[in-house]
């Protein structure tokens, strides 16, 4: 039997793809290499009693167009916002963070006058420029290269958005996409915490410190989301991030869709340049008019494609993708809540997210070491404990703490890390919690370390990128992740990609999936009715 | 010095929150600027006939407050606002806005020259790094003093008679100018400006001193029917008066996220305080080429409506069908038996004819759909020669 599309890799974005062709009424089968779905939105049971969102653990990028086009609150998907978080500072006092406008604006006084109320402006700025990127989230990149009319309507679509801009923000806009966070924060703070505080959105899940020109868009991509309308917000998925990726499963499935778990690809069968199914590990072959890899382009195209089948300039493109690693993330199992002397009886700060670096200096310092190939000796972490908004993922009065580690290297000083590295790497971040926290380290029931490594060898990320390649600007738009090959397809006629190396990027977003089928219905011929268009909410 | 746990209580209490809290039969408060005031005490209607019969106690010490003091304050002023603030004698007020580089507005407010070097500029926004960033250059040092200083409009017919009998003698002072009194140890300063376009005042004191003031005041002035009111009765007097509110009637320049919302002074109808003459002032370029090149894209109308059903939130349109405007406030006139409205309206329709405003009237959990003449009218709306008379009159 022939299906009409295979998926390679069961994480969200060849879920939401799959979902999508499945609602048109092709016969998907999505074919995923472990023993569970998720990828890198996963949620699983490491320790007996507690779950954990193993990698990713915070949602805004994903798309509510989505959600709804798929119907994923039916399929049990519930977002909860969440409030607090707070920068500890070295000498015991911290910077809080409230959705209240007041009650954060008295916060950040309390720091400096001055800075809380240009956070005002900032905002405003940061939003116009949401305002700008959210509609291309849902569109395909058009090719300026190629002059077919749709890359052409698209085009002048773009210089529409563009020329409603005034010289101001299009100056303003150049700037922001070129500049390195320190520096654009700097046009509008003088307080060294508050800038600490809202540089990290810029070098999360990239190999870019905040002196890196180009930084200052990594902030963006982690602000242009929302929590139903609130952009900027973040929220936790109920049940962890698997929930979505269950959600999705379940929505798949009720559409006549199929996954099958432990089924490693070995192979994309390709025929006169064209593909006609795959060979599992072990053996197994599956033909499918099409073959759609939800794996990072390198993995895809690299790894499990006869290089014969392809031009020497695509590989040589694909080759230079960039995906270095630069993360590395702890998971933790807490017997109860661990007491930081510096918060206040009661603070909603362990609600959010916590940092521990209190200047921008600081966490450049932590990039100077993995410069060196070394993971950060004072690194920078985002440390958050879901459990004290969602009920679900431990039992009543013990907690799940997730601690997002930056940085850490693909290789150590050039080679391969050993599981000596890894538990140094760990004890590095509990140690550091640790000096906040005192007495933590008692409550510490289970662990999980996940260097670059274990990044790759269970999600197939490449090199641990997080993103399935750089969010920096040569890598987006029509650059994601080749030039000429931004549309999801590839040189191999029926061969697509619809994960995170495509456009608009990595992150729990769904976006580059939801666009993928979109391309593949339209080659088909088949109806892109029940798929929404990108909401204004600005 | 903010508290740590400042968060505990995000809308803060004012330093008259002791009085007012009692006072507020129904509990009804809304958030101003991080405090807490009184939407309405009891009956909104009642607190306004109070503004327009007697007179009216009002909290206004939200209100965000710049102290702006130096040799080069004047010049400093004059470079930020529209209006010529050298000119401004000590011991006045005027009522003034500020732009952009691009000419938008960014607020109005009422700037006090309290000495030669020494201003107050009170407005509904912050402005911190905009107010500071504009000093350079220029020898002058500003400072927030929102919570450093309580405010209270008197307002009402009988408010000089309330000061009088408090022993506030303001007989002689004459709208836009302030005196200084000794009150307990302290002392409170009286401008004679408001936001009700009736006779009243506003007076302004230490939080320390507050309570003394609002007690003296009470004392003296409830025999005379003063009575406090709330948020709601006060927006009622200032739509009958014709009177802006910021993020009401305008959004500011600087938080406006599509370019095209922003306003000039020109097209909110600002346009006669600007001192074109008096030297460089931020935004003057853009303000001449709009004047010279008649660019101004909307104008600010006062509009008189048919019926009795007030058009807030109402599109406005050219000959029924083409949209040319909206409403930003509107009420029925309890005043002036007249159904008013604020509306910003494309410039080529700035005459106002034939324009018709759609109102959805509630009847009953049901809307019915109205589409209504509208005309022009005079702003103010309601400007009564009392507000103005020197010495003012007994009631
Ligand atoms: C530690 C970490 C923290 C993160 N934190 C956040 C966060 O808080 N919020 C956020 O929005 N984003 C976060 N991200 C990023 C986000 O999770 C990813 O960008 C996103 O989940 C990638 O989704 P994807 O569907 O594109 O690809 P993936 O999730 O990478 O899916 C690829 C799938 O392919 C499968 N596969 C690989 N090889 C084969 C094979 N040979 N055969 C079959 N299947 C195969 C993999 O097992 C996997 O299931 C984080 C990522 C990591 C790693």
């Amino acid at each position: 039997m022939t299906y009409d599309a295979v998926i390679l890799g069961a994480g969200h974005n060849g879920l939401v793809t799959a979902c999508y062709l499945a609602r048109a009424g092709m016969k998907v089968l999505v074919v995923e290499k472990n023993d569970w779905i998720g990828g890198a939105a996963v949620s699983r049971e490491l320790t007996p009693g507690f779950t954990y969102s193993n990698c990713s653990y915070v949602a805004s990028l994903f798309r509510p167009e989505i959600m709804r086009d798929l119907e994923l609150p039916r399929h049990g998907l519930q977002i909860l916002p969440y409030e607090g978080g707070a920068v500890l500072q070295e000498g015991g006092g911290y910077l809080g963070m409230f959705r209240d406008h007041d009650a954060n604006r008295r916060e950040f006084a309390r720091h400096s006058p001055r800075d809380a109320e240009a956070y005002d402006i900032y905002s405003r700025d940061v939003l116009r420029h949401c305002r700008f990127i959210r509609p291309l989230l849902l569109r395909t990149p058009p090719d300026p290269a190629r002059f077919r009319p749709r890359d052409m309507g698209e085009l002048l679509w773009i210089g529409k958005q563009v020329s409603a801009l005034s010289e101001a923000q299009i100056a303003g806009m150049v700037r922001f996409w070129t500049m390195s966070i320190s520096d654009y924060l700097d046009h509008y703070f003088e307080n060294p915490v508050i800038k600490a505080y809202l540089a990290v959105s810029a070098i999360i899940g990239t190999a870019l410190g905040p002196m890196s020109p180009g930084s200052a868009y990594v902030l963006l991509h982690h602000y242009m989301g929302d929590v139903d309308g609130n952009i900027g917000a973040w929220g936790f998925a109920r049940g962890g991030m698997g929930a979505i990726t269950r959600a999705l499963a379940s929505s798949l499935r009720s559409s006549g869709g199929e996954i099958r778990t432990g089924a490693a690809v070995e192979k994309v069968l390709v025929k006169g340049g064209r593909t006609t199914g795959v060979v599992l590990e072990g053996g197994d072959e599956i033909r499918a008019k099409r073959v759609i890899s939800n794996m990072d382009v390198k993995r895809t195209m690299l790894r499990h494609v006869d290089e014969a089948d392809l031009p020497g300039d695509y590989i040589a493109s694909v080759r230079k993708f960039k995906t270095r690693g630069s993360s590395g993330k702890l998971n933790i199992a807490l017997d109860g809540v661990p007491k930081f002397p510096a918060l206040p009886e009661g603070s909603t700060a362990l609600k959010g997210d916590l940092h521990f670096t209190d200047s921008i200096e600081k966490m450049e310092r932590a990039y100077d070491d993995w410069k060196a190939g070394h993971f950060s000796r004072d690194p920078f972490q985002d440390v958050m404990i879901p459990t004290m908004i969602d009920p679900t993922m431990t039992p009543p009065g013990k907690h799940f703490m997730s601690c997002f580690v930056q940085y850490a290297p693909p290789k150590i000083e050039g080679r391969d890390w050993t599981d000596a590295d890894r538990d140094a790497f760990g004890q590095t971040c509990l140690d550091q919690i640790e000096r906040y926290a005192p007495g933590f380290k008692n409550l510490v029931l289970h662990v999980e370390v996940r260097t670059p490594r274990e990044l790759e060898a269970e999600v197939g990320l490449t090199e641990g990128n997080i993103f399935q390649g750089e969010l920096t600007f040569d890598q987006l738009l029509f650059n994601r992740p080749v030039p000429g090959y931004a549309n999801y397809r590839t040189p191999v006629r029926d061969l697509w990609i619809c994960g995170s190396s495509t456009h608009p990027g990595g992150g729990v977003m769904g976006a580059p999936g939801r666009n993928a089928a979109a391309e593949i219905l339209r080659d088909a011929k088949l109806s892109v009715r029940d798929m929404s268009d990108a909401w204004a909410v600005l | 010095m903010i508290p740590q746990r400042h968060y505990e209580k995000p809308l803060r209490e004012t330093p008259f929150h002791p009085r007012t809290a009692p006072l507020n039969r129904l509990q009804n408060w809304g958030a101003w600027a991080g405090y807490m005031t009184p939407s309405c005490y009891g009956d909104s209607a009642m607190e306004h006939t109070g503004i327009r019969n007697t007179a009216t106690l009002y909290d206004i010490s939200p209100m965000i407050k710049y102290r702006i003091r130096g040799p080069e304050a004047a010049d400093y002023l004059n470079r930020l606002t529209l209006r010529d603030a050298a000119r401004l004698p000590v011991g006045a007020v005027h009522y003034t806005a500020w732009t952009d580089d691009a000419g938008q507005v960014m607020d109005d407010g009422t700037l006090f020259r309290l000495g030669a070097d020494d201003f107050r500029l009170c407005c509904q926004e912050r402005h911190l790094p905009w107010l500071l960033d504009s000093a350079w250059g220029f020898d002058v040092t500003i400072g927030d003093e929102t919570d450093r200083i309580a405010g209270l409009a008197l307002q009402g017919p009988v408010s000089a008679t309330v000061l009088a009998a408090a022993g506030f003698d303001v007989s002689a002072l004459k709208p836009f100018r302030l005196a200084t009194f000794p009150l307990s140890a302290g002392e409170v300063t009286i401008s004679r400006t408001g936001f009700t376009g009736d006779l009243g005042y506003e007076l302004w004191t230490t939080p320390e001193d507050a309570l003394v003031l609002w007690d003296h005041l009470m004392a003296h002035g409830a025999p005379l029917g003063l009575v406090p009111t709330g948020t709601d009765a006060v927006m009622l007097a200032r739509t009958e008066a014709g009177f802006l509110t910021t993020n009401l009637d305008f959004i500011p320049a600087q938080q406006a996220l599509r370019e095209d919302r922003t306003r000039s002074p020109l097209e909110l109808g600002l346009g006669w305080m600007i001192a074109w003459d008096k030297g460089p002032f931020t935004g003057r370029r853009a303000l001449m080429a709009e004047r010279e090149g008649k660019t101004s894209r909307w104008a600010l109308v006062g509009l008189d409506i048919p019926g009795n059903v007030s058009a807030e939130g109402s599109i406005l349109y050219h000959g029924k069908r083409r949209e040319a405007g909206f409403v930003t406030a509107a009420c029925w006139s309890p005043t002036l038996k007249r159904n008013i409205a604020i509306a910003h309206v494309a410039a080529k329709y700035a005459d106002c004819r034939d324009l018709w405003v759609e109102i959805y009237a509630l009847r009953e959990l049901q809307y019915h759909k109205l589409m209504l003449p509208v005309t022009k009218t005079e702003r103010p709306f309601f400007a009564p020669d009392r507000r103005r008379a020197t010495p003012p009159g007994r009631f």
